[in-house]
């Protein structure tokens, strides 16, 4: 593609950048500009010093284009960057001429700490990566170390993990879009999502025991069946959903400042994005209709009949429709799972690999001595590599993994959507408005959790 | 009446009550705004402090008198501290202006229900509101912070795009009344009818510019949060934060005084004119205030300038030219 993929960069090429500026600066005797004094951590100038220096240049041919930018550091602590990026920022003005991203500061080293837990330990620390789709995250680990080990999942659990996978996903549309409405302004359509995301939460505390971080799906299905009237609360809250859907359409879809602020705003071409390896919503509402549940199903998803949400212009407006669009269909998906939901157990029926019912512990030798196993050393894993892939609410969340044989990974790799889309971030933010690279990281959807990992 | 012609006590007498009332009254707009607010919202709002949280104000303003009084490393000093004095005073100043009522006898004095009755009134007014714009912008550059840079430039220029389209939005209603005093503004709407009749889309210009004037929702690019952390008040804490707060509460409490004078018949209402009907006016149009912002997104920099020079200032110069003309054809006949 074109040179301006080249530029685009995340994290790591960031201090590349800075520190061939460096270089540079000192094969030229020069000292550093603002910007590379920003990236490199150097403290910043204020406007006072800045002015100073414009008017020491005052004297010189100063051409207008050529003006030094002024440089802010959005972040790791602003209102507006979804957690801890941090953007150094070339302004113009209003204009952004260049943005630089620096992540990491939320690393949490969980890919490395992997390979220090068995298999079923580094479930508890997957579900922390992006921590608002934690059921996506145990998904594909708990789907690559199936397939490693050849293990058949139950329909009932592969149907189980299919409602709640879909509910988180609402759950994750819904903190979506309360934030970007906060961040334009709109600040009362942040708390009447949370309201519903509070619904849903309890849903996960009723199944799981814990709200946020579920680790609920285990090696070969789930971890307990789905208890009485969770049934019953969610087809209450399943009925009540499409009108909370349609009142928060009321307030945006027909309000002139909400489309003036997200129409034609973060355009990139879908084969720009394709490049860029972009997935998930950005990528469907510019029309490019790729969803790993159509494309490549896996957990019973192809037992269901819903659509793939696709826009056409590929605008941040697009991508508030296709998330919305997301959301009924995800109710729909969910409503079938319930209806058809099978009959046989919730996990496997391996005892090497899942822990025994509780109840036969106290009758039973041989389910004692599998249990003691299981939780002081864990099951062996048969040599070998695997990728699996889930549709997150943020794109194609993929866990790559290398067995040695042993009962720990040797590497657990995650292709998180996050780290991924944000690369789109800066061929969409050069020469927009900052209002509207706001706009943009929002209609991006990261997270930082899942970027840094 | 002449200025000069109240004793000197009188007219402190006023003063004192005048300002006493006005901070009062932006504590609980303070209040009010964080219930209906919390309301739209499906909660609550502040209801611990004191009898449903009628004390919050009180407690918020404790703790930012308490809090350290903190000048940042690079900011201009004098101007950094004068800033929010130069808001808060242009802000309270303006209410003098304002009319409350008629002339009453108290212990035998004649009282003029206005601080002053200037012939000038609404060119005070307006020359007030742009001297408060510099603690603004000031207060921004003095900071050396380069968002508070920022949140003061886009306050220049909203200023300057709202002001005139503000402007010629009330020129319509001096026409009518012959005026610029504000006192002799609500006799011609007692004597008449309320110049909203007269001037509706004068009316509609002139809230829309108020709400860009005050900094409030949706034209609240100055302090827009999710852009520049919190724009020229980044830097500020404790009671100089607490200043460029009233000031903004006090501005937004005499705007709508400002409106309800102009537009509205000021105090002058069905059944007995009286301070009593200026205060539900305002708070009337506090309300459309609060609502706005529970309900609207923002606008962006270019777009809040294309909105003022592009649509707002050419509305304002047609009503102007209609409201001229039909005076001055009915002033012939």
């Amino acid at each position: 593609m074109s040179s301006r993929q080249q530029q685009t960069s995340t994290g790591i090429p960031v201090e590349e950048e800075a520190r061939s500026a460096r270089e540079a600066a000192g094969r030229e005797g020069r000292p550093l500009t603002e910007t590379e004094r920003a990236i490199a951590g150097a403290e910043s100038v204020t406007p006072q010093e800045a002015l100073a220096r414009t008017e020491l240049a005052e004297g010189q041919d100063l051409d207008p284009g050529s003006r030094e930018p002024m440089v802010i550091n959005l972040g790791p602590q602003h209102p507006s960057t979804h957690g801890v990026l941090r953007l150094v920022t070339e302004l113009d003005g209003e204009v952004v001429r260049d943005i630089h991203p620096v992540i990491g500061y939320l690393h949490t080293g969980i890919e490395k700490q992997c390979e220090n837990k068995t298999y079923w330990q580094a479930i508890t620390l997957v579900t922390r990566m992006d921590y608002l789709a934690s059921f996506f995250n145990i998904h594909a680990y708990t789907m690559s170390v199936e397939k490693l080990l050849d293990l058949e999942v139950p329909g009932r659990a592969q149907y189980i993990r299919v409602v709640l996978s879909e509910l988180n996903r609402i759950a994750s549309h819904l903190v979506w879009l309360g934030t970007s409405g906060l961040e334009l302004g709109a600040i009362s359509v942040f708390f009447y999502t949370f309201r519903e995301r509070e619904q849903i939460l309890d849903l996960f505390e009723m199944v799981a025991g814990e709200r946020m971080n579920t680790r609920f799906f285990q090696v070969g299905g789930c971890a307990d069946d789905l208890p009485s009237g969770f049934e019953a609360r969610l087809r209450d809250l399943l009925a009540r959903m499409p009108d909370r859907i349609d009142e928060y359409e009321e307030l945006l879809s027909a309000n002139p400042i909400w489309l003036e602020r997200t129409k034609g705003v973060g355009v990139l071409p879908a084969d720009e994005l394709l490049g860029l390896g972009v997935t998930g919503p950005p990528l469907r509402a510019a029309g490019v209709d790729f969803d790993l549940r159509k494309a490549a199903p896996y957990s019973g998803y192809e037992h269901f009949d819903f659509d793939v949400v696709a826009g056409s212009q590929g605008d941040a407006y697009d991508r508030y429709t296709v998330r919305l669009g997301e959301m009924r269909e995800s109710l729909k998906i969910i409503e079938q799972a319930l209806d058809g939901m099978p009959e046989d157990s919730h996990i496997a029926d391996d005892r090497k690999v899942v822990l025994p019912p509780r109840e036969e512990l106290a009758t039973s030798m041989e389910a004692l001595i599998h249990h003691f196993k299981l939780v002081t050393e864990g099951f062996t894993v048969p040599e070998g590599e695997a990728y699996c892939a889930v549709e997150s609410p943020r794109g194609e969340l993929g866990c790559y993994l290398v067995s040695d044989g042993t009962p720990k990974p040797r590497r657990c790799h995650v292709r998180d959507p996050s780290f991924v889309n944000l690369q789109a971030l800066r061929p969409m933010a050069q020469s927009a408005y900052l209002a509207d690279m706001i706009v943009m990281i929002g209609s991006l959807d990261n997270v930082m959790g899942g970027v840094d990992r | 009446m002449n200025p000069g012609s109240e004793p000197f006590l009188v007219i402190l007498i006023k003063a004192v009550i005048v300002v006493f009332v006005l901070v009062t009254a932006f504590a609980y707009t303070l209040l009010w705004e964080r219930k209906l607010i919390g309301r739209a919202q499906g909660r609550y709002g502040p209801n611990r402090t004191g009898v449903l949280g009628y004390m919050q104000p009180l407690a918020d303003v404790v703790k930012l008198i308490f809090k350290e009084d903190f000048v940042p490393r690079g900011a201009n000093r004098v101007l950094f501290q004068l800033a929010p004095l130069i808001s808060v005073f242009a802000a309270v100043a303006a209410v003098a202006v304002i009319p409350f009522g008629t002339v009453v006898t108290v212990f035998g004095e004649e009282v003029q229900l206005v601080g002053a009755d200037l012939n000038v009134g609404v060119l005070f007014l307006f020359a007030l509101s742009g001297i408060g714009f510099y603690g603004l912008i000031l207060g921004g550059w003095a900071s050396g912070n380069k968002y508070s840079l920022l949140g003061s430039a886009r306050t220049a220029a909203q200023l300057v795009s709202y002001e005139v389209a503000m402007g010629l939005s009330v020129i319509g209603v001096v026409m009518i009344s012959q005026s610029l005093s504000l006192v002799e503004i609500v006799d011609a709407q007692r004597e008449t009818v309320w110049f909203i009749l007269y001037q509706p889309l004068g009316f509609l210009i002139f809230v829309i510019a108020a709400v860009a004037e005050t900094n409030r929702a949706p034209f609240d690019l100055p302090e827009a949060e999710s852009e520049l952390v919190a724009g020229y008040h980044t830097e500020y804490g404790g009671l100089k934060f607490a200043m460029f707060f009233l000031a903004e509460y006090v501005n937004m409490l005499i705007i709508s005084a400002l409106a309800a004078t102009l537009f509205l018949g000021g105090f002058a209402g069905p059944f007995a004119d009286g301070v009593w009907w200026l205060a539900v006016k305002i708070i009337v149009l506090l309300f459309l205030f609060i609502w706005l912002r529970a309900t609207l997104p923002r606008l962006r920099y270019d777009q809040l300038m294309q909105f003022g020079w592009k649509v707002l200032l050419p509305l304002a110069t047609l009503n102007l030219v209609i409201s001229a003309i039909v005076i001055g054809l009915a002033f012939q006949n």
